[in-house]
């Protein structure tokens, strides 16, 4: 008598440790071999785009903090430009600084939740989080000390910054950058000569650069591919021109070359944020905007790097105080197009650890 | 000689003095022989219940530590009351059965899986005379109930009716399987050794020849400790429960006592595996001349949970292996060096037999082949099977301009072909 097998299909999430969030996935197993993958994604849409039709230029700040909340200085920063761009405000030297160093220190965080959740998937038992939650927690404290918020910043303004920093805010920055390296470089000895980390990422969830680029992946994922993309190099925003850093590539797109491409990322920030200590002038912190301004008439894409990859907006004004259209490409959501491509044909715990390289955000996936 | 009752280091005196006060009452063989049971029996559960709250306190509390937190620090001083507040919150809550589930066997799993994790503290010695049930083929009794374990497991993953519990509980079957391999042959050696099954015979053998069976069966121990882990559902090997795969395994369905049981469970079988480590190859009570001083039991638990805390170390910092990682390991890795090391045993012993040398000179001379052997083995082994040691670039390449053409930007676009 032939056995009679039947495919399984199992959900992965929404509710699931490992969804980073309520993303869901489902999964037709053969055993334990992934043949067909479905990503579900909408658990989380709050109808930010739509909202934000609704409210005025500066009331929507607070949004991009909402999208990704893990980069939300990023965020800030994607939309205080495009908004800039398409009224043609001057931004002040002193606020162009503060941005950059910010939206670097919040991609330092950021990577650290990255690299140290992608460990927690790989199975080891939240060791890597919490020993990359130490440099976290630190950055959260400059960005309390800042602007009084830790996650949800609303930190930046069309024009500038909110408030101008501290007095304690320099030493503390200065006594942060000086220990990072050394402890970028303890984590890379704590996990790279794990000899079960490489055996569980070389390899597994490989992107090709053809397929990378065709589904238009973007920031870390991309340039784990192999391809040197970069936005703040390609097509420099705020004052990124006058820095001196590099873009860390990977070999094969496997998740370790992702892991290591963050780590990279990590040490180059912290070059950017040195060159922006040094280079920080005095002055006004914010331009002179009125709270209810009405930029002309015109639409306008606008791109920045943020931690996850291209983070774009779209916006369109038809010379009134509120967007006409606000549309955000978010580096998550399109990342996370490519996933299913990665993980056919792996087994579950792969496809885990797949997701988990991809450092998706749902908050910014479904907005 | 008898000592005094109330002689510490030995805690079966009072017993003893006890019993043959029964027997001078009149009390036929049979009573005694029951009554002994049971003081022995009420005394492992009170200490099974005892070490659990204690151990879920000291692995939270390390975890804690590794983890660069404090723990548990609220309820009570050190948070040593924060177990007791656990198990308040497992008991009131309510249990879930889902609507689907096989009930019976639903709830019966989480009772009997308590069953094989207690009868192993029976045969343990515990100190010279300390034994409940010296049995004759003690080393094979606890194999028999690390086996039982499987089918307990599988019982509560099929009647959980969900999918997360079934592939946890295939997994569970297809590792146990493969790592009681090479643990039983681990185990082998060290009776080939001894000459005996009984645990309270391979600890009086240590202590006659004046050593540690680790000395003699290094690969044994490392064998044997691998394969505890992965019967014990503990990273690197907890591929069974796989938070972040399939999120509990087995019992993901299990909610409030139930589920608090196989939390406990998890942690008496760490204990009792890392007693029978200490037992089997670290000597047990007998420390080269310590147990005059201290009493036996005292070295024994210091011994047991010294390498419990190896466990723990483990769970606080290894990531987990895919289940195919996991078998191809026991397989390839830990099964021929596992018969290796049975055969270096069995030529060593006949050797040591049958020309009947002195233990005194040929013992020490085994010990450094076996360490040698062990670490050529180890290294070797892993060069032939295990992934190349090749070394991973550990740093990405970096460069300093983009090559890629902007869409519009003449001077860099590429050239027509």
């Amino acid at each position: 008598m032939p056995i009679k097998t039947e495919p399984f299909v199992m959900n992965i999430g929404p509710q699931h440790p490992s969804t980073h969030g309520v993303f869901r996935m489902r999964v037709t197993l053969d055993g334990e071999r992934i043949t067909d993958a479905e990503m579900v994604i909408g658990y989380l849409h709050r109808s930010m785009e739509k909202l934000a039709e609704e409210r005025t230029w500066t009331q929507n700040i607070p949004f991009t903090d909402r999208m990704d909340y893990l980069a939300a200085m990023t965020g800030n920063l994607g939309y205080c430009i495009a908004v800039e761009r398409l009224a043609g405000i001057e931004v002040p030297e002193r606020a162009q600084y503060l941005r950059v160093m910010f939206a670097e220190l919040q991609r330092i965080a950021s990577h650290a939740m990255a690299n140290g959740t992608f460990i927690n998937d790989c199975g080891a038992w939240q060791t890597p989080l919490f020993y990359m939650f130490r440099e976290r927690e630190k950055i959260l404290d400059l960005f309390e000390m800042a602007c009084g918020a830790r996650l949800t910043l609303n930190y930046m303004r069309i024009g500038g910054v909110a408030f101008d920093l501290p007095d304690e805010f320099m030493p503390r920055l200065q006594s942060l950058i000086d220990e990072l390296p050394d402890r970028i470089a303890e984590y890379e000895g704590l996990s790279l000569e794990n000899e079960i980390l490489l055996m569980r990422s070389r390899d597994i969830g490989v992107l090709s650069p053809e397929l990378a680029i065709n589904a238009s992946v973007s920031g870390p994922m991309l340039r784990g591919s192999g391809i040197a993309w970069d936005v703040r190099k390609a097509d420099p925003y705020s004052i990124y021109d006058r820095f001196d850093f590099d873009i860390p590539v990977g070999y094969n797109g496997d998740c370790y070359d992702r892991f290591i491409v963050r780590m990279e990322e990590v040490r180059q920030s912290v070059r950017i944020v040195k060159q922006a200590m040094e280079g920080l002038p005095a002055g006004n912190h914010l331009a002179d905007v009125p709270l209810n301004f009405r930029p002309p008439e015109g639409e306008l894409y606008s791109r920045i790097e943020s931690p996850k990859g291209e983070l774009g907006f779209y916006l369109v004004s038809d010379g009134g105080p509120v967007p006409y259209r606000f549309h955000v490409r978010s580096p998550s959501l399109i990342n996370l197009s490519a996933l299913r491509e990665m993980v056919i044909g792996q087994s579950v715990a792969d496809a885990i650890v797949t997701l988990g390289s991809i450092d998706i955000n749902v908050g910014e996936v479904d907005r | 000689m008898l000592a005094n009752w109330y002689d510490f280091r030995d805690l079966g005196n009072g017993v003893e003095r006890l019993l043959e006060a029964l027997r001078d009452g009149g009390a036929s063989d049979g009573v005694i022989y029951v009554v002994a049971g049971a003081l022995g029996a009420a005394a492992i559960l009170a200490l099974v219940g005892l070490t659990t709250l204690i151990n879920i306190w000291i692995e939270r509390r390390l975890i804690g530590r590794i983890q660069v937190r404090r723990g548990p620090n609220r309820v009570g001083p050190f948070g040593l009351l924060q177990p007791v507040a656990d198990a308040l919150k497992l008991i009131q809550k309510e249990a879930l059965q889902p609507y689907n589930a096989d009930g019976l066997v639903f709830s019966l799993a989480p009772i009997v899986i308590f069953v094989p994790a207690i009868l192993a503290f029976a045969v343990l010695p515990w100190g010279e005379k300390m034994v409940l049930a010296d049995l004759n083929v003690g080393v094979l009794y606890l194999l028999a109930l690390g086996s039982t374990n499987t089918i307990i497991v599988f019982m509560a993953g099929y009647a959980s009716n969900n999918k997360y519990a079934l592939l946890g509980s295939m997994r569970v079957i297809a590792m146990l399987i493969s790592y009681e391999l090479p643990g039983v042959l681990a185990l082998l050696g060290v009776t080939l050794f001894a000459g005996t099954m009984s645990l309270s015979g391979i600890v009086a053998f240590q202590d006659t020849h004046w050593t540690w069976l680790v000395f003699l069966q290094p690969l044994a121990l490392l064998i044997f400790f691998i394969g505890s882990t992965a019967e014990l559902n503990r990273t690197p090997a907890d591929i069974a429960e796989a938070e972040s795969e399939i999120v509990a395994g087995f019992h993901i369905e299990y909610s409030g006592m139930k589920f608090g049981l196989f939390y406990a469970v998890e942690l008496v079988n760490a204990v009792a595996i890392s007693a029978i480590v200490a037992s089997l190859f670290l000597g047990g009570w007998w420390t080269f001349g310590l147990e005059q001083w201290v009493p036996g039991w005292l070295i024994f638990i210091g011994k047991a949970y010294a390498v419990y805390f190896v466990l723990i170390w483990f769970r606080g910092t290894l990531p987990r292996f895919r289940i195919d990682q996991l078998m191809a390991f026991a397989w390839k890795f830990l099964l021929p060096l596992a018969v290796v090391n049975v055969f270096m045993s069995a030529t060593e012993v006949f050797i040591w037999r049958e020309y009947e040398l002195s233990a005194g000179v040929v013992l020490p001379i085994f010990a450094v082949v076996n360490v040698a052997l062990a670490g050529a083995l180890i290294a070797g082994w892993s060069r032939v099977m295990m992934q190349p040691f090749v070394r991973f670039p550990r740093r990405a390449r970096l460069v300093s301009d983009i090559d890629v053409p902007l869409p519009g930007d003449a001077a860099r676009e590429p050239a027509a072909v």
